[in-house]
């Protein structure tokens, strides 16, 4: 009874909280890094050095007034956000944070479920958050958000094939489609598979760049857009949650591309013993610092790249980095039939 | 016995949902029941222990399908505003007729398979021996179906060019 | 093929209006351009201006010869100093005038430091506006210097009012020039900054390279001028073809472009950057002893006639036609001709075909201030 209900539920508390409080944090980490690359220094004013901000930001958009277009579907305004937002969030019920933690004589799992098609889970979830979107600029009731949520969402579907692509090759080399037993495969085999599979993660990242709408394929949500991106019409709550969706997606990404790529909970260098002494560090803590390196190089790319335009975006989603996923899939699937035997 | 109330619950929305579907007021309506219709089947196949279809469903019906749908009908539906997709053609007599004899067969079709007879013994044999094992459905796919599965790869490669030839004004 | 039948009704898109402006983040200034386009495409641009038109050339005819200068200020209001520079020395033509060399050197290296300041600026949001945020507030941080250098000169950080009719209002500060070197050193090392950043990024180069090409024929006969004309590969610049100020003593090159298109554009005014510093380090070497303020008389009264003098501002050739009466204190018809309404003709042209995304950058990229355009 305690392994089946007490402890998940307590999981699940502390993720989410978790989850929650990293996304608000996330916000002013961006506006904070994107500052000190500009030469300024970003939020200063709420708490010491800007560090309540996220408490201001939360609390302005929960008393702004809750506005609903005139003609706009009701349900669907409302219920567009809770789509974009939940599966971001359900996601992380299956990436492991670390092995497992002894409290109190109760070995607590650090993952809320070990699924044996875990990955199969994250891509057939994220795969929904694409009708939120749409919906979205749907419900507006206005033609342009209506056009630019259909563009964002093309191009989500466009790049969620590349990205699916390698993580099929990730597949074939771990053997395994649940996320514990590919970090363990990269413990048994030695290498974090960043190093096996370089191409296979410069699609992923790209990919999630892309999925995430993050710069350079931010241009559905560009302030120089001419017709309003798809949440226009939203303020208040309802826009929070999209922002938060956003941020947390960010965070999906970066703590797969840990997982799946980086070794999530090991430590660099696993099957070397001279290095063993970094042991001391756990492994969620060499899980949490990797993800963090992950959103800083998000947060960088935006404060360095300028942005692809529509076109150029889709081209190279359709004619570059799905063609490469095939042949990594092609050139690991050969390699592990001739050679891995 | 907690297996059967999500059972009969989870059959209920599928009912129900599946209804909604066809008497939705908007068609933007429609697709999303028909979404969650088959979310609801999705989790039938939790509870029927093949995890690996129940995660491909709602991969490839529930996440590409249907969004296609939903872009198709709002694309199509650009010239008229949001509020007037009701469609006035749903009550044709012509298409109730029609209606009722699609109804009729599946009715022949339902009471000849419960009919005893010898056709049903040999399927079930091949289903005990769990569906939901990635493994197990890609033996099937790739080792016992291979050629049913390639001939069905180009079907669907032909399906896409055709679609591209009859979207694209220039080659 | 036999498809249109099928297909072409059903997906049929009937040609959007979009409007752009006034309000935007992206039109810099009050410029509203009216879109008509097809699917992403666009099929022709109107552009409306006037939204910042505030009557300075009827303005003028009710100010004294003097008192103008602080009119021409607000025109460009990115680049004041050549403005300044443009109306004194056409009334020293009209009067004919003699400014002191030391007063020309000073005038040059002014124009030339505003010149940086403006192309900067213009550096900044054309990046920005393509995507690449950290450019701009780069540029800005070292435009901030020039400004601090300009407000020890003349008092004033954006509307200098430094230039007075026969010469300068004074003479620099002890120290100024020494700062101009190190800003220009500053500056220098800062442009191989921005370029590491942009002139070789695939992104950049992808939004850039063949945008907006206009051929140096169609450039000519449509009235192009300044660093766009160049880019299109016609050699003219108002500094070497009528020199002025100082000039024609000083050494410099002037960058002209092959293709025409938005990368042109921005290595032009890049190199132009460049040389900017260039000047302003001869002008200060070689400045001459003396005073700088001409034989001026106390009432500026020009004699009847009208003259058309024309500078290289950073935007383009900005040129004055004054006519003078010979009896009032003011002038009989102050006409500007600024360079970024002409080339603000070409947007149309430019436009035309392109993508929706590449407005804004084409917009960017013609440099455009809507103080000059609609005065």
């Amino acid at each position: 009874m305690i392994d089946y209900v007490v402890i998940p539920l307590v999981q699940i508390a502390i993720l989410l909280v978790g989850v929650l409080t990293a996304v608000a944090y996330l916000v002013l980490l961006e506006r904070k890094v994107q500052a000190w690359v500009q030469v300024r220094l970003g939020p200063m004013r709420v708490g010491p050095h800007g560090l309540l901000q996220p408490v201001a930001d939360i609390v302005k958009l929960l008393v702004k007034e809750d506005i609903t277009p005139a003609r706009a579907d009701k349900w669907i305004y409302t219920l567009a956000p809770i789509i974009v937002l939940v599966p971001a969030l359900i996601v992380f019920a299956v990436i492991p944070f670390g092995q497992s933690v002894t409290l109190f004589g109760v070995s607590i799992p650090l993952y809320i479920a070990d699924l044996n098609i875990g990955l199969l889970y994250i891509v057939a979830v994220a795969s929904l958050g694409v009708y939120g979107t749409i919906l979205g600029g749907w419900s507006s009731n206005s033609k342009y958000p209506l056009l630019a949520s259909l563009r964002a969402s093309a191009q989500l579907i466009s790049y969620e094939v590349a990205v699916t692509m390698t993580l099929v090759s990730m597949i074939l080399v771990a053997g395994s489609l649940s996320m514990v037993e590919i970090v363990e495969a990269q413990q048994a085999q030695g290498w974090w598979f960043v190093f096996l599979q370089p191409v296979a993660f410069f699609i992923y990242f790209v990919g999630g760049l892309a999925e995430t709408n993050r710069a350079p394929f931010d241009l559905p949500e560009a302030e120089q857009e001419l017709v309003g991106g798809f949440h226009t019409e939203y303020s208040g709550i309802r826009f929070a949650l999209f922002f938060l969706a956003e941020y947390a997606n960010m965070i999906v990404i970066s703590a797969i591309a840990t997982t799946i790529f980086w070794g999530g909970w090991l430590r660099p260098f696993p099957s070397v013993e001279f290095l063993a002494f970094l042991d001391w560090v756990p492994g969620w803590a060499w899980f949490i610092a990797k993800t963090m390196v992950f959103l800083y190089v998000f947060l960088w790319v935006r404060a360095t790249l300028p942005r692809y335009r529509y076109d150029q975006l889709m081209r190279i989603g359709w004619k570059v980095l799905i063609p490469l996923a095939i042949a990594n899939v092609i050139v690991t699937a050969a390699w592990k039939v001739l050679v891995a035997g | 016995m907690g297996e059967a109330i999500a059972f009969y619950s989870l059959a209920a929305l599928i009912l129900g949902l599946g209804l909604a579907v066809i008497t939705a007021r908007s068609t933007v309506y429609s697709v999303l029941f028909l979404v969650a219709n088959f979310l609801c089947v999705a989790m039938l196949y939790v509870l029927l222990r093949a995890e690996f279809l129940a995660v491909i469903q709602v991969l490839v019906y529930a996440g590409g399908i249907v969004v296609l749908y939903l872009f198709v009908v709002m694309l199509v539906n650009l010239k008229r505003g949001p509020e007037d997709h009701a469609d006035p053609r749903r009550r044709d007599r012509l298409g109730l007729a029609m209606a009722g004899l699609v109804f009729g067969q599946l009715l022949a079709v339902a009471i000849y398979a419960f009919w005893p007879s010898q056709a049903t013994g040999g399927a079930s044999a091949t289903a005990a021996r769990g569906i939901g094992n990635v493994e197990q459905v890609g033996h099937a796919l790739y080792v016992e179906y291979l050629v049913p599965f390639e001939v069905a790869s180009v079907l669907l490669l032909v399906a896409m060019i055709g679609a591209i030839l009859l979207a694209k004004r220039e080659l | 093929m036999d498809n249109q039948r099928v297909t072409s009704s059903m997906f049929d898109t009937d040609e959007l209006v979009i409007n752009m402006g006034p309000q935007h983040p992206s039109t810099h200034g009050v410029l509203r351009v009216v879109l008509r386009l097809d699917g992403e495409r666009v099929v022709d641009a109107d552009v409306v201006i006037g939204y910042l038109h505030r009557g300075i050339e009827k303005l003028c005819e009710n100010r004294d010869w003097t008192q103008i200068i602080l009119l021409t200020d607000r025109m460009d209001y990115v680049a004041a100093a050549t403005n300044n520079l443009g109306y004194c020395e056409t009334v020293e033509k009209l009067m004919q005038l003699e400014v002191p060399r030391r007063a020309k050197y000073i005038r040059t290296a002014l124009a030339e430091l505003q010149r940086l300041a403006s192309h900067l600026v213009w550096l900044g949001t054309h990046a920005m506006d393509i995507g690449a945020v950290t450019v701009f507030l780069y540029c800005l941080r070292e435009r901030e210097l020039i400004l601090d250098l300009f407000e020890e000169y003349c008092g004033a950080r954006l509307t200098y009012n430094s230039m007075r009719i026969g010469g300068l209002p004074g003479d620099l500060p002890p120290g100024w020039d020494r700062k101009a070197r190190e800003i220009c050193d500053l500056v220098d090392e800062k442009v191989v900054e921005y370029e590491q950043l942009l002139t070789q990024n695939r992104i950049w180069l992808e939004r850039t390279r063949g945008v907006g090409v206009i051929s140096a024929a169609d450039a000519v006969a449509m009235g192009f001028c300044g660093p766009p004309l160049r880019a299109s590969g016609v050699y003219r610049d108002v500094r070497v073809d009528e020199p002025y100020a100082a000039y024609e003593e000083l050494q410099f090159d002037i960058p002209i472009g092959a293709a025409g298109d938005t990368y042109d554009r921005y290595l032009v005014r890049l190199e132009e950057i460049r040389q900017s510093t260039r000047i302003v380090r001869q002008a200060l070497d070689g400045l001459p002893d003396g005073p700088v303020m001409g034989k001026v008389p106390r009432l500026i009264k020009p004699p009847a006639g009208e003259t058309y003098h024309a500078i290289e501002s950073p935007k383009g050739e900005l040129g004055f036609f004054i006519v003078s009466d010979g009896k009032s204190l003011s002038p009989w018809r102050f006409r500007v001709r600024p360079p970024s309404f002409t080339n603000l003709q070409l947007l149309p042209k430019l436009v035309r075909g392109h993508l929706v995304a590449d407005v804004v950058a084409l917009i960017g990229t013609i440099d455009i201030v809507l103080g000059e355009v609609d005065r």
